[in-house]
Parts: C-alpha cells; structure tokens; sequence
C-alpha cells in the first residue's frame, strides 16, 4: 500500500524503483470490454474532419492575426490578440496531442507537418515530448514515471495558479529547449528518449532556437514588440484555456491505479472549447482507447459510458469538485476523490492498485 | 527446423484486419491485407508488450493499440516513433483454406 511513503516525481528516483518492482510500470491496464468490430468502426482513420478543422483553425489564426496586426497601437488588437493567443497558446495543444497519436488524419505526413508547427508554438521539443506522452500513456499518473503529472502532490496552489498565466512553462520550454539545443538531455528525458532518437531532439531544438532568435532580430530592426506578440509570447497569454481544460483530465484523482476510471475524468464541456480541445474533455475514452480518433470519441463516449463514471455536467462542476479535494491533499496527500460508478459498471478493483484506497473521497 | 504451422482457417481473418495466434509459448499476428493477401508478424509490439491483434490495419500498415507505432506488416519495418525496432515476420501460405505459418 502507498499508505504515507513520500512522493518522489523524479523518473529516476525512489518512486521509480518502487513502480518497477510492485509491477505498477507498465502494467496490464483495465478496459472496458468493447467488441472487436465496434472498437475497429471507431478507429477507422480519415482525412475530412481533421482538414476542415485545420481549414477553420488557421483562417482564426491568421484572421485574428491580421486583426491584431491591423489594430496595433489602439486597444481594438486586443480582442483579436485574445483570439489569437488562444488559438496560438491553447488549441495548439490539442493539435500537437492528436497529431502526435498520428490519428487526427490518415494521411500520415499531414500528422507530421501539424504536430511540428504545433510543437513549435507551445515550446515543445517535438522529439522528447513524443516520448514523454507514451510514457504518460503506458504510465498514467503512475509516481516516478509518468513524465506529464501536471499537479503533483502534495499540491503547489500557487504553482497551479500561475500555470493559468504560462509563465512557469515558459520559463521552463525556452531554457529546456536552449539547453537541448546545445545538445543536453537531463536524466529524465533520457529515461523516456531512446538514445537512438536523442540526437533528434538536439537538432529539433537547434530549429526552434533559430526561429526565436530570428524573430527577437526581426523585433530589434523593427523596433516592436508586434512580432514577439505574434511568435513566442502567445505562450504566455493565451495558454488558459489549454491548462483550464487539461488540469482537468486527472487532477484530484487517484493515482498508482492501474484504471484510467480511477485517474482520469470525462467532463461535458461547451462546443468552442471542444473545438479548441478536439474533444479531449472525453479523457477516460481516450485513454482507455488511444487508437480512437478524436472526433469518434463522443460516439466511444457512449458505447461505453456505462461502465465509467458519471462525467462532470461542466468544468465548473468539475472544479468545484477538485477544490475541497487539494484542499485536503495539502494536509493528508494520499487523499484523493473516487468517483463513483453507475451500477451498470464493471466494479473497481483495489486490491490490483499500490494505492491505499482507504484514503478515498466517494 | 522451421515448421510450418496452422494458424486459423482464411475466414477466421477480415479483410484489412488482423488475429492473434498463440503458439508454444508465443503470440502472433496474422494479417490480411485489403488485396486478400496473408502476412504473419510477432504478436507483440517491439516497444511495449501490446498485442497487435487489437490494433488497426490501414493498407500495408499496422498500428498498435497503446501508442499507435506503426509498422509495414509486409517487411516488419518499424515507420517511426515510438517504434524503432523491426517486427519479425514470418512467411506465409494457404493450404486447403487454412492459413500455415513458418515458425523458426
């Protein structure tokens, strides 16, 4: 049992070893049961959905770009910058995920070009953080080796707070990438990058330092600020709505649970934020089957909502509901919120989880 | 000694898809291509231990299920990552409508 054992996030610390030894790392995962023609249905790959989304998706971009642009110096850019740093800050992670799966489109190259551009505006090394997201898939939420918890506990309020601004991650992607590109992976990322790969990460990181230098010369000779409005500080100001949806996919849940209905939730969230999200607010769904395309996942939702938890109505209900839970994780953080099951569902099973599930909200 | 084993009947695979089959100890995936060709591989990704059976085929492609490597089915080629080690095949025949597979 975890019982009071101290947390340690490292990749190659004391919790790792742990995970390793108790068979938590890549462990046999639970899944609902889904019959081989519906599941092979929904993972059937096309091109159409994911173009008209990228058509829509950069028209808002360079529309609201060319707003901005066209405003600058009056205080009418500023909606067309709030905008565009959404879309630029926020969406591009969902394109960067989906892409990164390689099932946004069928067409395997269009995956490649969208998840590099989408890389490149979130400050992601398009190399290490492939390796990383499998990592967090076959590891979800596992201490020591899932390499994207993004509230660890006990939990940093403050830390989760100002991640609504980007600054920390911003402060962490450009060093990161600086350092990469001068060919220096840490000890983590070399524990998720194959050494056969590494070398691609530096040269990926050379890429993108080469761009933002390019755009803090072409600021100099302008004398403006317009371009680093546009190129790299988007990060900052429109990664909101990227941390209000994600933060939401496992925090406050369980974690070294081998369930993705114990670590991960489903929230119903409004139409503009799933088209900025590409429907990843159906989390468990996507976890559990990784291979489903986004836009199959509300039809996965259904097939098998019986046997998940309730989904959250709304990301406030969701928040409310994660509130009182870091509240107590920062006195006891072994406590955690087990969301119930609908009768219809297959029941958890504690005793195949390291966690102590007497900690439990219901 | 490479023998020639019984996999499954040709029906037992769909057109575009792919079975799992176990034998001594060891899982294999047997493929059926969209042009009615039979292709026979290691069962599990060289990644992590998933089993291909559950993943998807798309023309000459086999994707795995936990973290969608890709590989060609045809020659085992790993596509890219988070697949960098070649799948093993194995060669293939019909006979009397069942699918035979030579196993090392």
């Amino acid at each position: 049992m975890a019982g009071t054992v101290k947390r340690d996030y490292s990749l190659v610390g004391e919790s790792t070893r742990r995970a390793i030894e108790t068979g938590l790392a890549s462990a046999k995962w639970y899944h609902t049961d889904v019959s081989r023609k519906a599941i092979k249905e929904l993972m059937q790959r096309s091109d159409g959905p994911a173009i008209r989304d990228t058509i829509i998706w950069i028209v808002a971009i360079l529309g609201s770009a060319a707003g901005g642009i066209y405003f600058w110096g009056t205080w009418w850019c500023v909606p067309f910058f709030f905008v565009y740093g959404v879309l630029y800050g926020s969406s591009s992670d969902s394109r960067w995920h989906e892409c990164g799966h390689g099932t946004a489109f069928r067409t395997r190259w269009m995956n490649d070009v969208v998840y590099q551009i989408a890389s490149f505006m979130l400050m992601r090394n398009p190399v290490t953080w492939r390796w990383s997201h499998a990592r967090h898939h076959t590891d979800t939420i596992i201490v020591g080796r899932d390499a994207e918890i993004a509230v660890m506990r006990p939990p940093d309020l403050l830390r989760t707070a100002l991640a609504f601004t980007g600054i920390l991650d911003f402060r962490y992607s450009l060093p990161a990438l600086v350092r990469q590109a001068f060919g220096k992976l840490t000890p983590d990322e070399k524990s998720y990058v194959p050494e056969m790969e590494q070398h691609k990460a530096v040269i990926a990181a050379r890429w993108h330092i080469v761009i933002y230098i390019a755009t803090i010369a072409v600021a100099l000779y302008t004398w403006s600020w317009l371009p680093l409005v546009l190129i790299g500080v988007p990060r900052l100001y429109g990664t909101w709505h990227m941390v209000l949806t994600g933060l939401l996919q496992h925090i406050g849940l369980a974690d070294n649970v081998v369930d993705h209905r114990l670590n991960t939730r489903t929230v119903y969230m409004n139409p503009i934020s799933r088209f900025i999200y590409w429907n990843m607010n159906y989390h468990v769904e996507h976890h559990m089957f990784p291979m489903v395309p986004y836009h199959a996942l509300p039809r996965l939702h259904e097939l098998i909502k019986h046997d998940l938890p309730e989904p959250n109505p709304s990301m406030w209900h969701a928040y409310r509901e994660v509130w009182p839970v870091l509240l107590r994780q920062l006195k006891y953080e072994d406590y955690f919120l087990k969301r119930e099951l609908p009768l219809t569902a297959r029941p958890y099973r504690g005793e195949f989880h390291e966690v102590n599930m007497s900690a439990a909200a219901e | 000694m490479a023998d020639w084993v019984e996999a499954c009947a040709v029906d037992d695979v769909e057109e575009e898809d792919v079975i799992r089959f176990d034998h001594g100890g060891r899982t294999f995936a047997i493929y059926r291509s969209p042009d009615d060709e039979f292709f026979a591989t290691d069962g599990f990704c060289t990644h992590e231990k998933a089993h291909l059976a559950d993943g998807l085929v798309m023309d000459d492609i086999i994707e795995c299920p936990k973290h969608n490597g890709r590989f060609n089915y045809k020659t085992g080629q790993a596509k890219g990552a988070p697949v960098c080690i070649n799948l093993q095949t194995y060669p293939v025949k019909i006979e009397a409508g069942k699918v035979m597979i030579q196993i090392n």
